[in-house]
């Protein structure tokens, strides 16, 4: 009985944003600062080509250590990211961008 | 059997002058002759810098070329360019395959986007002055939003 009563309101409010709101991805947090949901930038502006040659959006995924941007931090989805690495490991090859800066 | 496409990018010393870099082109058009395939066109990005120090270089020569043929003929462009001097780096790229897939890519989204506005009664491309990235579109079509008014 404690079990139902328990979980009957935790129960409804377990939406979709419920769900997320003990999460740490969600948008409120503790200090009131808002987060917003990270879109994966190719799939947003349908990009199909990650072009090793355009500098411009490559630079964007590499921070100045020279490292590239992990997925947690830009939202990038799994494809993309793959494709976005092969395109700054070629990139790397003929010194557009760099293996390291220190 | 040559119909696959590649790119080919290399980088020249900075200090190559224009008929270095000719040179370097003639030496490609005649490996591309005498293999079999087409150089179908030639970009030189000229100098930039260099993201990283190459032997004591801070900037190169960026030169493009998109080539038609065969992987035997790449293959042969790569060990002479191995070979060459006054070039720093080079690499090549086979484009036709991703090329492809970008077009599939695109042509399914097209199409998707094609069959949900049939579906919703919809004619299936977008009518000119419709939506909101319409270019040329002078607000005919109302929809109780007033983005001027904001």
């Amino acid at each position: 009985m404690a079990f139902a009563k328990k979980s009957g309101p935790a129960g409804k409010g377990r939406g979709r944003g419920a769900k997320a709101t003990g999460d740490k991805k969600d948008g409120q947090r503790r200090g009131g600062m808002f987060r917003r949901r990270k879109v994966c930038k190719f799939c947003a502006e349908r990009i199909d080509d990650i072009n090793y040659k355009d500098m411009r959006m490559l630079s964007g995924f590499v921070p100045e250590r020279g490292k590239v941007l992990p997925r947690r931090i830009s939202g990038t989805c799994a494809l993309h990211q793959r494709k976005l690495r092969t395109a700054i490991m070629r990139a790397r090859q003929i010194a557009l961008l760099p293996y390291v800066t220190d | 059997m040559s119909d696959r496409k590649y790119e080919l990018v290399y980088v020249m010393k900075p200090d190559a002058t224009e008929a270095e870099v000719a040179e370097q082109q003639t030496q490609i058009e005649a490996i591309i002759a005498r293999v079999g395939g087409t150089l179908e066109k030639t970009d030189p990005w000229g100098r930039r810098k260099l993201a990283y120090d190459i032997g004591d270089h801070k900037e190169g020569f960026y030169v493009l070329h998109l080539i038609a043929g065969s992987g035997e003929l790449m293959k042969e462009i790569d060990r002479r360019l191995r070979n060459t001097e006054g070039l720093l780096r080079h690499l090549i790229v086979r484009v036709d395959e991703h090329e492809r897939k970008a077009d599939r890519a695109k042509n399914i989204r097209v199409e998707d986007s094609r069959r949900r506005r049939v579906a919703r009664g919809l004619p299936p491309d977008r009518q000119p002055g419709e939506g909101p990235q319409a270019q040329d579109g002078d607000d005919d079509d109302r929809d109780g939003f007033d983005p001027t008014e904001a």
